[in-house]
């Protein structure tokens, strides 16, 4: 084969590959404005005032407020409880555990447990929470939002502990020293120093965290259950905006399938703005969140 | 005037510094059980999987790995039609997912202008941030539809290749194996994109150029310089793929028809263990939650030794840069 056969045909090859990487892009691309574009579209058709104001027994006549309700209500109380423990453990893993072999493993599981199946932490739930629940009393109580806020933390946690260990870890080990031959106590020095030079990077995993936990599903359907009337009482049976739309995305009825690309768009724009907004506030660093 | 003895500032040093030392300890506690809470959540999951399914693993043991039947009716349960169809699907959504979070990490760090990888990199991750169940209802409501208009050409077509082409005949129902293996694929794809394209900006400038400067096109220095400096971490990334395909229920309930079978064609409607649960769990009682559950301990178990194996992989990269 002659030199200038293989020349061209390297040049082929490397032809060949731009053209592919670049279709493959084009595809993923595609694939993003195609879900983006139909979930708009439909969810802006269906955008009334009444899915704010009637709840979900009213069927395709109502809304979907006691969803939304149900939805924030699980969310805060998630956040309440994943927010402190993961800044608390990210904070133990950075700065106390940073090259112990417990802190090593702490960290790993905690990178297995930030993808592990929703699914199966929605079990868990069920089985520690719900289930001795009913026992105890009788089946009066079973299904709750409190469940359901539970197995929702589960899966903001792992996220917060991720982001608060990398963003201390990012801070320079100059401020720890002078604090520290300053005579700071080091409990004083973490809260007041450590964590005050990273809040932005600590605020950027909450905002993930949220938008994580704003979109799931699988856990709710057995902790939360569902319910179609309005209620704020964490040990009820509680309405979620993703639990709404899968039962209605289930029902043959094209009425329930609008109000449910309603709810999509919501909880859509809500996560997007969630991870648009943690991007702008910490832009500077990447944070991964896999 | 009275003299200020230096006795009680040191005594009130020595209290203070005992003080501080008893604060110490407490929040370093509180700080460690907080991180052992999140040993306890996954511990927690496995553990409580385990005993709720303990009717139906210890007592079918390995029948209900082995039976393909899963029949509610005479309360007889087999894993296999979940089990297959989850490895199925997962398998359809890496052979997609892999080449093209390739290509797209290869456009990012090589191809594209500088002015553009920003952008760019940040829409394919957006498409990490759609709730699953949004894939959900567009792959029910757009993606089914327009599945089920193609796949009597794929059948034609890819239906006629010798060995292969079983896979690909079948109704055009729209619902099934291949269409839930194409909606993971998308839904993975940022994930294992953003790992390649994050390993592959570890690459020393040095060695690329050195390549480039003997002669390399773009091709050959991605696939003979780049790839094997950061094999380990691309295998990490793309099983971490795997991992969140595997347990993906939201997005593959909709699509999957959800009917316990195990066929040669990709056309079929089947299940996943994760859709089992989800479609029956709250109208299940007695053995059928017993088994469902036991379903959960099983996926649980299989993430968790595929993303042990991608943290293993990819921290190999890591280690190698000295972090």
């Amino acid at each position: 084969m002659s030199a200038n056969s293989i020349y061209a045909r390297r040049r082929i090859t490397n032809v060949l590959a731009m053209l592919f990487s670049g279709c493959a892009t084009a595809l993923g691309l595609l694939f993003l404005v195609w879900i983006l574009w139909v979930t708009a579209s439909n969810g802006l058709h269906s955008i009334h005032l009444s899915l704010f104001t009637k709840i979900t027994a009213y069927a395709d006549q109502g809304g979907l407020s006691n969803a939304i309700v149900g939805s924030l209500l699980m969310d805060l109380m998630a956040m309440l409880m994943c927010v402190p423990i993961g800044v608390l453990a990210g904070t133990y893993l950075a700065e106390y555990a940073n090259i112990s072999k417990l802190g090593a493993s702490i960290r790993f599981l905690n990178d297995i447990l930030l993808s592990a199946p929703s699914i199966v932490l929605g079990l868990f739930v069920y089985v520690i929470i719900v289930l001795p629940m009913s026992n105890l009393t009788h089946g009066s109580i079973s299904f709750s939002g409190f469940a359901g806020s539970v197995a929702l933390a589960l899966i903001g946690l792992p996220v917060i502990v991720r982001t608060t260990d990398e963003m201390l870890q990012l801070v320079p080990g100059t401020l720890r020293e002078a604090a520290l031959s300053l005579g700071v106590p080091q409990w004083k020095l973490t809260v007041q120093v450590l964590m005050r030079a990273a809040s932005s990077g600590i605020l950027t995993g909450v905002l993930l965290a949220l938008a994580r936990l704003a979109g799931e599903t699988a856990p709710l359907l057995f902790t939360a259950f569902g319910n179609n009337f309005m209620t704020v009482h964490p040990l009820d049976k509680m309405a979620s905006l993703p639990a709404a739309i899968y039962q209605y995305t289930n029902d043959p009825s094209p009425a329930l399938h609008s109000i449910a690309w309603a709810g999509a768009l919501l909880i859509t724009l809500f996560v997007l703005a969630l991870s648009l907004l943690s991007r702008l506030l910490f832009s500077r660093k990447k944070v991964r969140y896999e | 005037m009275p003299v200020i003895s230096a006795e009680p500032i040191a005594r009130d040093n020595e209290q203070r510094s005992r003080e501080d030392a008893r604060h110490d300890r407490i929040f370093r506690r509180v700080l460690k059980f907080c991180a052992l809470l999140v040993l306890a959540a996954l511990l927690g999951a496995a553990l409580s999987t385990l005993w709720g399914g303990r009717e139906v693993l210890f007592g079918d043991g390995l029948r209900f790995l082995l039976s393909d039947s899963w029949n509610p009716v005479d309360d007889k349960y087999g894993a296999l039609a979940p089990i297959f169809g989850t490895l199925v699907t997962s398998l359809i959504a890496l052979v997609l997912a892999v080449p093209v979070s390739f290509g797209i990490a290869l456009f990012l760090t090589e191809i594209a202008p500088a002015w553009m990888r920003g952008p760019v990199g940040a829409a394919i991750e957006l498409l990490a941030g759609i709730p699953s169940i949004i894939y959900g209802m567009w792959g029910l409501f757009v993606f089914v539809p327009f599945m089920s208009s193609i796949e009597p050409a794929l059948s034609n077509t890819l239906g006629n290749i010798p060995l292969i082409g079983k896979l690909f005949q079948g109704p055009p129902l729209g619902l099934g194996l291949l269409t839930a293996g194409i909606v993971l694929a998308v839904m993975i794809l940022p994930f294992i994109s953003s790992v390649m394209r994050e390993v592959f900006q570890t690459v020393p400038t040095r060695l690329k150029e050195s390549s480039y400067a003997l002669g390399s096109t773009t091709w050959e220095v991605l696939w003979d310089i780049v790839l094997p400096y950061t094999r380990s971490a691309v295998i990490g990334g793309i099983f971490l793929g795997l991992g969140r395909a595997l347990g993906e229920t939201m997005a593959v309930t909709f699509v999957l028809g959800n009917s316990y079978n195990i066929t040669s064609s990709l056309l079929m409607p089947g299940t996943t263990i994760s859709s089992s649960i989800a479609n029956e769990f709250n109208e299940a009682v007695g053995m059928h939650r017993s088994a469902l559950i036991a379903l959960g301990f099983l996926l649980f178990v299989v993430t968790f030794v595929v993303l042990l194996i991608a943290r293993l992989m990819l921290r190999q990269l890591a280690k190698r840069e000295g972090k």
